[in-house]
């Protein structure tokens, strides 16, 4: 094969830098089409508000392990966990695979993750107005919660943010391969995200669970996805817990990647078998 | 009065060019799960599920030159998309070999990809909500297009499909025609040596056909590209193609020039007169004994009359004709084409073994 001599071959060496650009411009454009919606999405997450008041309910009449002012900043900290790393994927990628859409993907010199994720990160910065909106809006309506984190508790907020969205994301992505096999992989991640919502500790901190439980559900990858980063914000966690969260979650991104990538590959191969 | 009406066929050179596509003996079937009716049809299905293979290709062969215009043609279900898959490297053949533009299809190494496009008229990939500028300011970096050449490309294409003002819209605020047009600029912004089309004017009215017909024909004279496309709009094929493919039910029922599967499967032109009367029984014997033995009186209908005669025959026979009916109006025409597609395919007049084309 003369590819190498071909002249429509593309340069060897690709811009990638350029290219993420134009995917984030394209993205961001896209995204800022729904504004209206945007606001109304970041407000549909407000059940950690729900939650925070039950918890101080909860805090103020008996010792729960976690003291009153604790659940506020927990909570708060829980809703913007979930403002950064939301992720959906899987209801982009399913009706792509049963209609077809994917065949032209799969025809672009570029894996369609990309355009997922650049979705993700367009999106993020589309939404993030709303989200400071809504946190000057907290502060003004409580402020007893009123907090401000260290630079260090900040930067290692952000980092375990963008993990965990990294996390969640190749999580519902791996589980979206299975719409090559069955056609209503959607209702999987109903349950994927009741699993996260609980074992996250978006429900209940994980404070408040049995010693035991606790030590088992911080070896699944949930915890890291909500927990982990809101009480890193709060500041209420030890050094050790971080470096060992950090660990089981790189373990986890590792095993979700390469499971991904190989049902990725079966899942062509399946895909091309029912015509693509 | 059709074919070869356009007769731009670049591939027609006296030397040998080295063909840009080649199939041999191309075949691909589906494992298709079969269910019986009923309670236990379903409950076998669900324990135990049987298969039965479906050849959607099967022994499909022929080579395409650099610069060819090529008509794919057969009714639903015949297998072109199929093929059309296997030569743009979406699906695997089951059986022989397919060759594009120097690489193997389905192993998709990005010199094949950014050396094709397939447009597919029911798909579409331009961002619905943003103005089409955007999705193709995307697809120049999707393709390492520097920003300068994306530029220069959007203004040639755009004024060749004559939407310039309409790239800052929201593509949803496009008609279907407009956005047909918007689909294929974005598909050729990386100039692709080979295109696929399947169905490209589907659902388009008659003049955005025409629109979009013009506009691969003159993109074809300008870049040379290959274009090989699948059509229900015969005058899709007839306006843009010299040669044609016929394939039923996966397999291949005829290659050849436009001209030649009309010549071979249409033996006889059709002369049709409007009389000034109800046409009657002694109408058509007049007309008859007029033709001396070479027309024959192919139907009639409140005023219209008409008959069929052999072309060499034409001329005299008309003449003839004309003194005995004296008609208020005359046409001479070939039968419509989708006709002679399904005499091709139900393998009337002639053979129907393939011929030999070009390289």
């Amino acid at each position: 094969m003369s590819e190498a001599s071909s002249p429509t071959a593309p340069p060897a060496q690709r811009n990638v830098f350029k290219l993420a650009r134009a995917l984030f411009v394209a993205q961001y454009a896209y995204m800022s089409e729904y504004r209206a919606e945007l606001i109304l999405w970041a407000l549909a997450n407000s059940l950690s508000f729900i939650l925070m008041g039950v918890w101080h309910q909860a805090a103020e009449r008996a010792d729960v392990g976690i003291t009153p002012d604790e659940v506020v900043r927990y909570f708060f900290a829980v809703f913007l966990v979930r403002q950064l790393t939301m992720v959906w994927v899987i209801w982009e990628f399913e009706p792509q695979v049963l209609k077809g859409g994917l065949s032209s993907q799969l025809l672009l010199p570029l894996d369609p993750v990309w355009k997922h994720v650049a979705g993700h990160v367009g999106e993020r910065a589309a939404r993030a107005p709303f989200i400071v909106l809504l946190v000057v809006l907290f502060f003004v309506l409580y402020p007893q919660g009123f907090f401000v984190p260290s630079v260090t508790t900040t930067i290692l907020f952000i980092a375990l943010g963008i993990g965990a969205f990294v996390l969640r994301f190749l999580i519902q992505y791996t589980l979206a391969m299975g719409c090559f096999w069955t056609e209503r992989m959607a209702s999987l991640e109903s349950v994927n995200f009741l699993l996260y919502m609980f074992f996250g500790g978006a429900i209940a901190p994980l404070d408040v669970f049995p010693p035991l439980v606790r030590e088992l559900v911080l070896l699944t990858p949930f915890p890291y996805m909500v927990w982990l980063p809101a009480r890193v914000l709060t500041g209420h966690v030890d050094a050790d817990v971080i470096v060992r969260g950090i660990f089981v979650m790189a373990v986890w991104c590792v095993i979700f990647l390469a499971a991904n990538r190989l049902l990725w590959r079966l899942g062509l191969r399946r895909f091309s078998a029912m015509g693509a | 009065m059709r074919a070869g009406a356009k007769d731009g066929n670049t591939a027609d050179v006296s030397t040998p060019v080295a063909p840009v596509i080649v199939a041999e003996q191309l075949g691909r079937s589906f494992k298709v799960p079969v269910k019986a009716e009923g309670l236990g049809g379903t409950l076998r299905y669900f324990f135990r599920r049987t298969y039965k293979e479906v050849h959607a290709v099967s022994d499909v062969g022929f080579t395409i030159a650099p610069g060819e215009r090529v008509g794919f043609l057969g009714q639903n279900g015949a297998g072109k998309t199929t093929t059309l898959k296997m030569l743009s490297g979406l699906l695997l053949p089951t059986s022989g070999r397919v060759v594009v533009d120097g690489h193997t299809p389905f192993t998709k190494s990005p010199a094949f990809l950014a050396s094709i496009a397939l447009v597919m008229g029911n798909k579409q990939q331009l961002m619905w909500d943003l103005p089409a500028r955007d999705s193709l300011r995307l697809q120049g970096a999707i393709y390492n297009l520097d920003a300068a050449t994306t530029k220069k490309r959007v203004a040639e294409l755009a004024e060749l499909l004559e939407i310039e003002k309409l790239l800052d819209q929201p593509v949803r605020k496009l008609s279907l025609g407009e956005r047909m047009k918007a689909e294929l600029l974005h598909a050729l912004l990386h100039e692709p040596k080979v295109l696929f089309l399947d169905e490209p004017t589907l659902g388009l009215d008659v003049n955005a056909q025409v629109a979009v017909r013009e506009f691969l024909q003159r993109y074809n004279e300008r870049t040379g590209a290959t274009i090989l496309l699948t059509s229900h709009y015969m005058a899709d094929i007839t306006a843009l193609c010299s040669r044609v493919i016929v394939i039923h039910e996966g397999k291949l029922h005829f290659d050849g020039d436009l001209k030649d599967l009309t010549a071979r499967f249409t033996p006889e032109k059709q002369i049709q007169f409007e009389l000034d009367h109800i046409v009657d029984d002694s109408d058509v014997a007049r007309g008859l004994a007029a033709g001396a033995g070479v027309v024959r009186h192919t139907g009639s209908e409140g005023r219209i009359v008409r008959f069929g005669v052999a072309p060499k025959d034409l001329t005299r026979s008309l003449a003839a004709l004309l003194t005995a009916l004296a008609p208020v109006d005359l046409s001479v025409q070939d039968p419509p084409i989708e006709e002679i597609i399904g005499r091709v395919i139900r393998g009337e007049h002639g053979t129907t073994t393939t011929t030999a084309t070009t390289s």
